[in-house]
Formats: C-alpha cells, sequence, structure tokens
C-alpha cells in the first residue's frame, strides 16, 4: 500500500500537467465545439465540414499530408540504409548531423524556403544561369509539399534507422548464406524487419502533416488553404471559437483514424510488405 | 587437391593481424574442429569460407574450385550461426523454406524436406510454430534444419552450442554426430570449449592468435601436445621446465626421470608436460620426489589436489582422498612423461605468450 502510495505520489505532478494542458483544453474545445455563440447546444460546427469549402480543405490537406509521407519514405528509407550501412567508428556524429536541422527555428527553415523558391528566388537564378526556364512554385501546393518534406524528413529517418540498427547481422548474414542476394534479402528481411519504423515514421510525419497550417501559410500565401489553416482563420480572423473547434474535432477523428489503421496494419501484416 | 583449402590466407581487422599466411587442408566428409581461446582467428577463418568476410591475400578453394572471390549466397555451403539468426517474422516452415524457395523448388519438394529436416533435428509437427514459442536448444535445432535442407557440401558451425546449458549441450553433441553420420557431408565446427571438440571431432585445429598449434585427431591432441600451449588449452596440465639430458633421460625440478622420448639431442632445454591424472601419489620415499599436499577439492569423479614439492606445486588428479599437509610421494611412468621443445621462432613465441 505505501509503495503504491509513494509511486502514485511521484506521478502526482505529471497528472497535474496533463489535466491543465490536455485533458482540460481538450474538453474546452468540445464544449466549445457543441455550442452556439449564444451557448445553446449544436451540432452544426461539427457538420461544417460538409462545406464544400471545409471538404476540399480537408482533401487537400489528406492529399498534401500523404504525397508528404510517401516522398519521405522514399528519401528516408535509402538514407536510414546507407547510415546503418556506413563503416565508419562515429556514425552517431553522422546522424547528429541530420538531426541538426530539427534544432533550428522552424519558421526560420520554412522562410529560407520562401526566399529560396520565390520567383526571383535562388533556385530561378541557379535555372536561368545554366539556361533552363524559370517555374513558378511559391505559393502552390507543390512549395507546401517540398517545406513539409523537408521539415519532417528527419521524423522519418530516425525511427527507420533505429529499426535498421535493431536488426541482428547474423540475420542479414544468414540470409545470403541461405543462397539471397542482395535484393532478395531486402525485400524479405530487411523490410519486413523494420516494418515497426516504417510505420513510427509514418505515424509521426502524416499526423503533423495533416494538422500543419504554418508551412502553408508562409509557402501557400493564403492560395493552398489546409483545414489547419482554415482552422487557424476561424480562430484568429473569423472569431469563430465554436466553427474552429468544431473542425479540429473532425480533424483529430480523421488522425486517430489514421493512426488506428496503421496499427492494424501493424498487427495483420505478418512479413508483408508495407504501403 | 584436398577437399577444402586454404593457400596462404592472411586476414586483419583495423591493422591488426587475425590470420598470418594460413594453410589449411580439410578432407571430405570429415568432422572438423577450430579449438581456440577467443581472438585465436577461428571464427574469422569459418567466416571466410562461409563468404562473409574476403581474405586480405591467399585463396580458398572448395573441391578444386577457387571461390575466394565467390559471394556467400553463390556458395554451396550453409552456416549455424552462434546466436541461432533465424528469421523472427517467419514461422518455423518459413524458416527452414528460405533457402529452398530461393533455389525455386517445388512445393512437394520443399515439403517432404521441412518434414525431414523437422525429423532429423527431433522436432517433428514444429512447422506452423513461431519462433518466440522455442527455448533455445529447439532454436538451435531449426537453424541446423534451415542449413541442412540445402544439401550443402559443407556445413559450418560457429559455437553452434554456446548459449546452452551444460546437460542440453552434451546432448546436442550426440545428435550433432548422428546429424553428421545421416548427412555424409562435411561438418567444420568453431568452439572454444575443449570438450566438445574431443567429443565430437574426427580432426581438431588447434589455433592461437592467428597460427594453427597442432592439427591432429583428438586422442593426438590429448596425448600428444605438440608445445606447452596445446597442452595448457586442452584439458589440466603440469607444464614445468627440464632438460633433456640424453635419450629417454630428463631432469626437472631437481630429479632425473626416465621416460620414453628420444632424439633430442643431448642437455636440450625442453618443456615436460604431465597430466594431473597421470600422476601417481604414495607414501613419501616411494617416488621420484616428495611433497606436501596443500588443497583437497572433490570434484565428483575425482579429487583435485595441489602438491606442493619445493618451488613448485603440482596439479593432482585421484580417486582417493587425501588430507591436507599429509606428505605423499609422487611418481609418474616413463610412458605419461611428454617431452617438447622449447618454442625458438617468432611464430612459436606466440604459443606461450597468451597462457
Amino acid at each position: 500500500m505505501i509503495n503504491r502510495f509513494r509511486t502514485s505520489f511521484l506521478a502526482a505532478p505529471y497528472a497535474v500537467w496533463v489535466l491543465i494542458c490536455t485533458i482540460l483544453p481538450l474538453f474546452y474545445i468540445l464544449g466549445y465545439a457543441l455550442t452556439n455563440d449564444a451557448g445553446g447546444f449544436t451540432l452544426s460546427n461539427l457538420f461544417a465540414i460538409t462545406d464544400a469549402v471545409h471538404l476540399k480543405s480537408l482533401w487537400l490537406s489528406i492529399e498534401v499530408a500523404f504525397v508528404t509521407t510517401i516522398i519521405c519514405l522514399i528519401i528516408a528509407y535509402p538514407v536510414a540504409l546507407i547510415l546503418h550501412n556506413l563503416k565508419i567508428s562515429n556514425k552517431g556524429f553522422v546522424v547528429f548531423l541530420f538531426i541538426l536541422p530539427m534544432w533550428m527555428n522552424f519558421m526560420l527553415r520554412i522562410l529560407a524556403w520562401q526566399i529560396i523558391l520565390s520567383n526571383n528566388g535562388i533556385l530561378n537564378s541557379i535555372l536561368s544561369a545554366i539556361g533552363l526556364p524559370t517555374v513558378h512554385i511559391l505559393y502552390t501546393k507543390t512549395a507546401v509539399t517540398l517545406g513539409m518534406v523537408y521539415d519532417f524528413l528527419p521524423y522519418m529517418i530516425l525511427p527507420i534507422y533505429n529499426a535498421l540498427s535493431k536488426i541482428n547481422d547474423q540475420v542479414v548474414e544468414a540470409a545470403a548464406d541461405l543462397g539471397a542476394n542482395w535484393w532478395t534479402t531486402f525485400i524479405k528481411i530487411t523490410v519486413p524487419l523494420s516494418k515497426d519504423g516504417i510505420i513510427s515514421g509514418i505515424i509521426m510525419v502524416f499526423v503533423p502533416a495533416l494538422s500543419s497550417f504554418v508551412v502553408s501559410n508562409l509557402l501557400g500565401g493564403g492560395k493552398v488553404l489546409l483545414i489547419g489553416n482554415v482552422i487557424e482563420q476561424e480562430f484568429t480572423l473569423a472569431r469563430n471559437w465554436n466553427l474552429g473547434s468544431g473542425l479540429s474535432i473532425i480533424l483529430m477523428i480523421f488522425v486517430l483514424l489514421s493512426m488506428s489503421i496503421m496499427n492494424k496494419v501493424d498487427e495483420s501484416e505478418n512479413g508483408g510488405m508495407l504501403v | 587437391m584436398e577437399f577444402i583449402q586454404f593457400d596462404h590466407v592472411s586476414k586483419s581487422y583495423d591493422k591488426q593481424l587475425v590470420l598470418d599466411e594460413l594453410d589449411l587442408y580439410i578432407k571430405e566428409n570429415t568432422f572438423v574442429t577450430l579449438l581456440g581461446p577467443s581472438g585465436c582467428g577461428k571464427t574469422t577463418t569459418l567466416r571466410l569460407l562461409g563468404g562473409f568476410e574476403k581474405p586480405d591475400s591467399g585463396r580458398i578453394y572448395l573441391n578444386g574450385n577457387d571461390i575466394t572471390a565467390l559471394p556467400a549466397n553463390l556458395r554451396p555451403i550453409n552456416t549455424v550461426f552462434q546466436k541461432y539468426a533465424l528469421f523472427p517474422h517467419m514461422t518455423i516452415e518459413e524458416n527452414i523454406a528460405f533457402g529452398l524457395n530461393i533455389q525455386k523448388k517445388s512445393k512437394e519438394y520443399i515439403n517432404d524436406k521441412i518434414k525431414y529436416a523437422l525429423k532429423l533435428v527431433n522436432l517433428d509437427g514444429f512447422e506452423k510454430r513461431s519462433i518466440d514459442s522455442l527455448s533455445g536448444g529447439q532454436q538451435q535445432r531449426i537453424a541446423i534444419a534451415r542449413a541442412i535442407v540445402n544439401e550443402p557440401k559443407v556445413l559450418l558451425l560457429d559455437e553452434p552450442l554456446g548459449a546452452l546449458d551444460l546437460k542440453l549441450r552434451q546432448n546436442m553433441q550426440y545428435e550433432l554426430m548422428k546429424i553428421k553420420q545421416e548427412l555424409g557431408i562435411t561438418f567444420l565446427y568453431v568452439t572454444h570449449d575443449q570438450e566438445e571438440a574431443l567429443t565430437m571431432s574426427d580432426t581438431i585445429v588447434v589455433m592461437n592468435q592467428g597460427y594453427i598449434q597442432q592439427i591432429g585427431s583428438p586422442e593426438d591432441i590429448y596425448n600428444e601436445p605438440e608445445n606447452a600451449f596445446v597442452a595448457d588449452f586442452i584439458g589440466e596440465s603440469n607444464i614445468i621446465e627440464g632438460i633433456m639430458i640424453k635419450d629417454e633421460l630428463v631432469s626437472f625440478l631437481g630429479v632425473q626421470v626416465p621416460c620414453v622420448d628420444k632424439g633430442f639431442g643431448t642437455m636440450k632445454p625442453v618443456d615436460v608436460v604431465i597430466r594431473p591424472e597421470d600422476v601417481e601419489l604414495g607414501y613419501p620415499g616411494k617416488g621420484f620426489m616428495d611433497g606436501v599436499i596443500t588443497d583437497c577439492l572433490f570434484k565428483g569423479v575425482h579429487y583435485e589436489l595441489d602438491v606442493q614439492c619445493g618451488e613448485y606445486e603440482w596439479l593432482v588428479h585421484t580417486t582417493k582422498y587425501f588430507e591436507v599437509g599429509q606428505k605423499v610421494s609422487l611418481n609418474v611412468i616413463p610412458f605419461n612423461i611428454q617431452i617438447m621443445n622449447k618454442p625458438e621462432s617468432e611464430d612459436e613465441e606466440v604459443m606461450k605468450e597468451d597462457d
């Protein structure tokens, strides 16, 4: 009894933190979502998602998040694999180099992309210098996706790298010993055994990409309205907290849904290919 | 040319020489054990044959073909790894079928092979089980089954019993010998456990610091160690510096004792090796020297005694109990005194450093 009391006592600060910073705000959001201006009960804030504008934003968000996740996976897996296979003693340092950008201010990094991608920016200067036509990708879906890939890539690399590090070298050697060439070993052994890392990476990229609004604000310039932007505007410009909360709840449901789908994949796919 | 041949094979890691100009010949259908302390190069030798490492210099031949540059997946050789290295995301059946699927064998052939292999390792009916549900000993049996279904010409075993407890290890030793007989292929076994090596092998290759110390049958290695390292590594020994006075007479610890060795010359410094079970204890004055029992430990089959004779403390195994402090005489029949040359070259010197 004493032990139990002591451990729960030690957890108290955390419990208070969760209560004040997570649970309470959630109830407030739910409260706003289910009421109208006058304070009366309504479901209209939740059903507002069926508005054509909101549906379009939600669909656009899902599309951008999906494409971002796929591109991150395609880039991150080879990078993680190369990092893992590096035959140097200071592997930790190289991994650190990949995480380093995460320590820089998020806004600063995105602003840098704004300058690179602008019509008279670095990218177009380089393109015209080598005689290629310039491109206008700032304030398009492409720019937003590019910014998200850049931002979220480390969150895909790290879990995959960790998963690869946990694979016993002898298991890979055993596959070669039994006649498997590099590709067969990769498909039948390495990928299935790093599945947990792939799933973590997908969740860690897809979820923030789905709800992000800063990247689309800066690189989308108000022309690319993700559901995150719509919610932000409801809170800041329109001052309609009820509608913003309602849409937030819907977005949250989508996030939980996508996570549970990924967990289902994790359980059911025993050794099969992912994605 | 022999079945397996290492021809002047050298290998180093980070400038540390692990194998130096190794020459090794292995006959077909023998059970050969590479035996030595950690860092002696035995595992590297195995990995070179398996194709997991490339030699810095030298060639490796299998059945007359140069396989030095052949990658592991193209060698007709399979390996049983130390930590089993089973595929954790596959069932037992899928693990065993892995190599056969790559060879694109028919479904019936694969199923027959799985049945046969599981029977051979005494795990019939385990097809659908997962790897996690198996004990260490069972996992090692599956690893053996997974390797042998491919009908390799050589089976490499890298300390496969190291992680098992004593009783299980002994059972597995007999099973491995049985499997070897049934398959009729060459086994190359790596271990640091001398008992394992003596029990199972047709030929033992004793290695130390990248050099082969002695190659021979278990009986040869145990009874006629060629140098002090082998004598010390295989079983326990009394190794005493002595002088070969003339043929069949050696002097050590201040006494002259008859032996059966010849051809060392006269007044030549040698190492004298006497196994603890070959020392006979008697009443004081009845042997070639007297001593006092300083320690007596019960070891099950025998007592392990320390007998102090002047400066030297003998290790003696007897089946009789002796009191600590008791005065005894020591005697050894000439046949059980093993005389060895002292190391002369640098290569040989290595053999003693590792003690």
